[in-house]
């Protein structure tokens, strides 16, 4: 009945990426070919193969092997997403089941309406908000993401927190909006009443019933905000002068480094179809109905 | 509340069979409490990108280096920028340029939305197969890295921000039309235009078009927040809004560097007069949402 999904998408995405990326070549090899006939692609293959075998080409600007600034600007990204994600995902969650056993409460007002509200705000008004009250004002957070040479990883994440916070904010309100949705649905359902009326004590009913099928598309909205993740991390790691892919590219862009430029989305471009295919698996583990391969 | 609203209150199936639908859906925009709210709020900021000239206390752009990034006070309310300009003049003008942009792209997103959704919805088949799919590839990339390369190949300026948010939210809104049109083309109307052998163009633009009004209403408010999002965004990165526009992101950008130094002044009111409009257009959005869905 459901077919994987997934498998679409990354094909498309690689298209995507050759598009804008094709485009770039265009106007970069403005004087050895026109347009998007062959040598293009034979050039375009040649580029791909390459980044395949891990060379990806010399920065204009650096005038050095572009991977190794990937890699380590990746490396970066990894770490700030990661503290925004361990952050969100269970406050999310948790925000979305409180508001949904709590409907039309204040409690749920208030999460629903704030949650929302962040949601709709550019990371960089939040973040310059964060950065005034938590650094400077109250002075006990670092205003930029740059920890000493040889931090250890605590010292490291506490200088995460704040640029996480907004990246924070804008998923906080998508996570808790979908798991209340999907808890209301769940607690509407004829197997949570069911359950109810065989006399299950409430705890069971909401650990076995309602979660478990509550969570399903929150996973989903969780692996395709990894798409909105990237341009945001553009944004704060612009904002908080941190060295990751966002900023490498942002520079990049700048300073017409095709190369770096390139090899940055290419990148961004293969983590995205990795997020969306664990995605897709993560699903049909959890959901016994999507099993792979046992469509009817 | 008047005793004839009260009437009317009370008799709801009579009171909408009396008015047409177009006044029934101002009346309940006009007791939604969230379509208010975010209505005075973006009036506000219209009134103040319109006529904010005639009112501010100082010249946005003119540079006094001597009273350089004095905080507020009663003769600068919001305090100097780095330049010693009048934070609170300029945030008055600021509004000015992101309220033309994100208008206009979102009117392109719109049009573009709309005509992409009628084709695919009407005719289905290969041709929606087609151009699905590269709607969704599009989709799936975020609009500041289309963005970034759109800015790198075409340079910056206002309309090159404006085509490239305008064509970046256009899937979203075609794949709204396409699925109002797809359930709009089954009913009668449509087959009876074809049985008149009206053109497949007369048929989705005058025939169908009309029908598809409201969720396309709904979009287009939906998408005019993410659009000012957007614009504020790429302002901020340097690759919207141009000085020496008062812009609120690109005052942002360019006061940010010196908040360690404490001077809040320079770069709190841009940020929230940017929240304030957000959240504003949000509640209209969710107003209209509201109304329309009712």
């Amino acid at each position: 009945m459901v077919f994987l999904g997934g498998q679409v998408l990354p094909g498309n995405v690689g298209r995507a990426i050759l598009g804008p990326l094709a485009d770039q070549r265009a106007v970069d090899a403005l004087n050895h070919s026109l347009g998007l006939d062959r040598p293009l692609l034979v050039q375009y293959w040649d580029w791909i193969t390459n980044f395949i075998q891990g060379d990806m080409g010399m920065s204009y600007i650096f005038r050095a092997p572009v991977a190794p600034f990937v890699i380590d600007a990746l490396g970066n990204s990894m770490k700030l997403a990661l503290v925004a994600f361990v952050l969100v995902v269970p406050l999310g969650i948790l925000g979305g089941i409180v508001a949904a056993l709590n409907v039309n409460r204040p409690i749920d007002r208030i999460i629903s309406l704030g949650g929302l509200s962040a949601t709709v705000l550019p990371e960089f008004v939040t973040g310059i908000i964060f950065i005034l009250i938590f650094g400077v004002w109250l002075d006990w957070l670092p205003i930029a993401a740059a920890w000493p040479a040889n931090a250890g990883f605590f010292t490291q994440v506490y200088y995460l927190i704040l640029p996480a916070m907004p990246l924070f904010l804008v998923l906080f309100g998508y996570i808790a909006r979908m798991a209340r949705s999907g808890m209301i649905d769940a607690l509407d359902s004829d197997y949570t009443r069911t359950a109810v009326l065989k006399g299950l004590p409430w705890r069971t009913v909401i650990w076995r019933h309602v979660l478990r099928n509550a969570l399903l598309p929150t996973i989903t909205v969780i692996a395709t905000q990894t798409g909105y993740l990237i341009g945001g991390l553009v944004v704060v790691e612009t904002l908080f002068r941190y060295q990751g892919i966002g900023s490498l590219i942002f520079t990049a862009a700048r300073g017409k480094d095709f190369p770096i430029l390139e090899a940055g989305i290419l990148t961004i471009g293969i983590v995205y179809s990795v997020a969306t295919l664990v995605a897709d698996i993560l699903y049909s583990v959890l959901n016994p109905r999507i099993r792979l391969g046992t469509e009817q | 509340m008047s005793t004839t609203e009260l009437q009317q209150s009370e008799l709801p199936s009579a009171a909408a069979s009396a008015r047409s639908p177009v006044r029934e859906v101002l009346h309940s925009l006009s007791r939604s409490g969230s379509f208010l709210t975010g209505f005075t709020i973006v009036l506000f900021w219209v009134v103040c990108a319109l006529f904010g000239e005639y009112f501010t206390p100082y010249d946005p752009l003119a540079d006094d280096i001597i009273n350089a990034l004095m905080p507020p006070s009663a003769a600068n309310w919001f305090g100097t920028d780095q330049l010693g300009r009048d934070v609170f003049s300029r945030v008055i003008v600021g509004s000015r340029d992101i309220l033309t942009v994100a208008p206009l792209a979102t009117l392109l997103a719109t049009v573009a939305g709309t005509t992409l959704g009628l084709f695919t919805g009407y005719f289905r088949g290969l041709v929606d197969d087609i151009i699905s799919r590269i709607l969704e590839a599009f989709m799936a990339i975020p609009v500041v890295i289309v963005a970034l390369l759109a800015i790198v190949a075409l340079g910056t300026s206002k309309s090159t921000v404006i085509i490239v948010i305008g064509l970046s939210f256009s899937p979203i809104i075609a794949r709204t039309v396409r699925a109002a049109v797809l359930s709009e083309r089954e009913l009668d109307y449509v087959a009876a235009a074809q049985l008149r052998r009206e053109s497949a163009l007369h048929t989705m633009f005058v025939e169908i078009l009309p029908n598809v009004i409201p969720p396309i209403l709904v979009e287009t408010t939906v998408r005019l927040g993410y659009a000012i999002f957007a614009v504020a965004t790429l302002s901020f990165m340097g690759f919207g809004i141009q000085p020496p526009s008062p812009d609120w992101g690109l005052s942002i950008a360019s006061n940010y560097g010196m908040i360690g130094g404490g001077f809040w002044w320079t770069v709190l009111f841009d940020a929230l007069a940017i929240a304030s409009l957000v959240i504003g257009v949000n509640l209209v959005a969710d107003g209209v949402q509201g109304a329309l869905n009712d």
